[in-house]
């Protein structure tokens, strides 16, 4: 046994009102531990059940590191089990999607589950007569997650049987998923396409603490959204040439402190939180002809303006994704090692809303999430020379101080100026708790 | 030029993949057309540039925001510079439409990238749809399709 395992004292030792241990993001126990704790007591999200349309339609994933499958059964519910054959072990799936048609087969045996996991049959069962396999953990098929929900398309899962409920884990923060949706005329989003898929030799919470970090943009940026402008307003344009997509896009990153201040960050208990409270870098994008109208003879005028006048900027889901409501983006922060994450870049369609906005959409996700975008690499850059930088024994404990103040509470929601890093402190506080839940005292 | 000859196409593909070997972006970028676009598509059979997600769309400002932005001082990212290596198979000249005074290649190739102890190699096919202006070739589309366009890359930081 190491120094953390079992050892709940040792794990909230790392975490401190202002600073964190280093071990966090470097130490291969601690990460392990991630896996076993944080990622079985959290509710992690899975997919969209757009992903799995029909019935039969399956889509593999992972949970923390536990390989999963979402599927679509004949009752019209999608169901999530691990991908494991209860038999030999075999992968019931490899690839990431696709339909099973009646019931899953594993490739192995041809031992056969319906899509909701149960065992449906076994050749030459015979053999199996009087050996009591009715009472094994075998003949029970596809385990299945400690618990599913599907809230409003999308789907989260909890490994652990026993754990705190869906409400009761997010509370308030399923506002930012709400307004996401609602932003369709339909109240229904699908998914648009394959995500883009980057990889990233850094732990997976640096990426977590990146979306709340507004001290960051307008320099390490500067490289991307900063030439951008330079390079926009150099240009010789006629009078009054409109500002193209890409340009609406990327050059908010370069606003002042100020505006990133004013912007507002709001946190939520258990480690979810937002920026981007009053305005954001996304509340000045032209409007789409045709899409307000479609909203207000959904919605009515009033409700119309209430969902668009949001403009919430990420929402972070403790532990691992992050949404933009309006842009209907999602991004998955993949823990792969305490050095490895891979991260997944998701787009979803407003159903009934004019295609504008989804082009828009696409061009952000590759102009600013693809392992080819300028604003990519500027990021990339910053977290991987972080993870090589706490090797360094020089200090061993990480800042995160911005705008402290003592005594405080994050089982309260806060409303606070938005270039604190109360939404980092919150996740930390989260983290620990969901890491000793189930990990009981030093022995 | 009145019409490009076979192997004029073919050598405007070899030149336009060593003026990236030898990072001549400058250029590079007086190869395209005003309206030309370099695309690398996220997924293999991808048709759609717009409503689904690609790698990369660029138009020319964005091309030449990707060039200003590998000179800049503080593009971190490129301190130190990354180099690129492309091995060309010989281009096969798909469409010779000189009505249209369309001219399409299809080259299949190997691309390395290296920065710091880092390399790492690509195979990719590269559809060149290229246009006469003037006198001049210039590309109006260039699709980059990646073997492995579904797979999780690290940082790709210059041209394929």
């Amino acid at each position: 046994m190491g120094r953390y395992s079992g050892n709940a004292a040792s794990i909230e030792a790392l975490i401190r009102p202002t600073q964190v241990h280093r071990d966090v993001y470097i130490d291969d126990e601690v990460f392990d531990l991630e896996m076993k704790h944080l990622f079985a007591n959290t509710w992690v999200f899975v997919g969209h059940d757009s992903q799995v349309p029909n019935k039969g339609d399956y889509f593999a994933t992972e949970i923390g590191r536990q390989p999963v499958l979402m599927a679509r059964h004949t009752d019209g519910d999608v169901y999530v089990m691990h991908n494991r054959c209860p038999h030999k072990g075999t992968k019931i799936v490899i690839d990431r999607e696709g339909n099973t048609g009646k019931f899953f087969r594993c490739p192995y045996h041809a031992w056969s589950f319906k899509t909701d996991g149960c065992l449906l049959a076994i050749p030459l069962k015979k053999g199996y007569k009087d050996t009591g396999l009715e009472d094994s953990e075998a003949a029970r098929g596809l385990a299945p997650v400690g618990a599913v929900k599907n809230y409003r398309g999308f789907i989260f899962a909890r490994l652990n049987p026993e754990g705190p409920g869906f409400d009761e884990f997010f509370g308030d923060s399923l506002s930012s998923l709400d307004n996401m949706i609602d932003r369709s005329p339909e109240g229904r989003l699908e998914v648009a396409g394959p995500p883009l898929r980057y990889m990233h030799q850094c732990n997976w919470k640096m990426l977590v603490e990146n979306q709340t970090d507004t001290c960051h943009p307008m320099v390490a940026h500067e490289s991307s959204a900063g030439t951008a402008v330079k390079l926009w307003e150099s240009l010789d344009k006629p009078e009054g040439t409109t500002k193209p997509m890409a340009m609406e896009v990327i050059a908010p990153f370069m606003s002042p402190y100020e505006f990133f201040e004013d912007m507002g960050i709001r946190t939520w208990p258990n480690g979810h939180g937002h920026t981007g409270v009053h305005h954001s870098i996304h509340s000045d994008y032209s409007a789409v002809p045709g899409y307000f109208d479609q909203m207000v003879e959904a919605h009515g005028e009033e409700r119309a303006k209430a969902i668009l006048g949001e403009n919430r900027h990420n929402t972070v889901y403790f532990p691992n994704i992050m949404i933009k409501g309006p842009i209907q983006q999602l991004r998955i922060f993949i823990p792969l090692a305490a050095n490895k994450t891979l991260v997944e870049s998701y787009i979803y369609r407003l159903v009934g809303a004019p295609d504008m906005l989804l082009q828009r959409t696409a061009m952000y996700n590759r102009l600013i999430n693809a392992p080819t975008s300028v604003v990519g690499h500027d990021d990339l850059e910053m977290y991987e020379r972080a993870q090589e930088g706490l090797h360094s024994d020089g200090l061993e404990w990480v800042n995160v101080q911005r705008l402290y103040a003592e005594g405080e509470d994050m089982d309260e929601t806060a409303v606070e100026n938005g270039t604190t890093e109360r939404q980092m402190r919150n996740q930390f506080h989260a983290w620990k708790k969901y890491m000793t839940m189930t990990m009981g005292a030093a022995q | 030029m009145s019409f490009p000859s076979r192997d004029e196409l073919i050598d405007f593909v070899y030149e336009e993949a060593r003026m990236i070997d030898d990072g001549r972006f400058d250029e590079w970028l007086d190869l395209w057309t005003e309206d030309g676009y370099y695309w690398m598509p996220l997924d293999y059979k991808q048709e759609d540039p717009h409503l689904v997600t690609s790698l990369l769309y660029e138009d020319e400002f964005l091309r030449k925001l990707r060039v200003e932005r590998l000179k800049g001082e503080r593009t971190f990212s490129q301190k130190p510079k990354s180099r690129c290596h492309h091995v060309l198979s010989r281009p096969f000249v798909d469409e010779m439409d000189r009505e249209k005074g369309l001219f399409v290649t299809h080259t299949p190739f190997h691309y390395v990238e290296t920065r710091l102890d880092e390399q790492f190699l690509l195979a990719a096919t590269a559809r060149h749809e290229l246009v006469l202006v003037g006198e001049e070739l210039k590309i109006r589309l260039k699709r980059v399709d990646l073997l492995n366009s579904d797979a999780a890359f690290g940082n790709i930081q210059l041209f394929l």
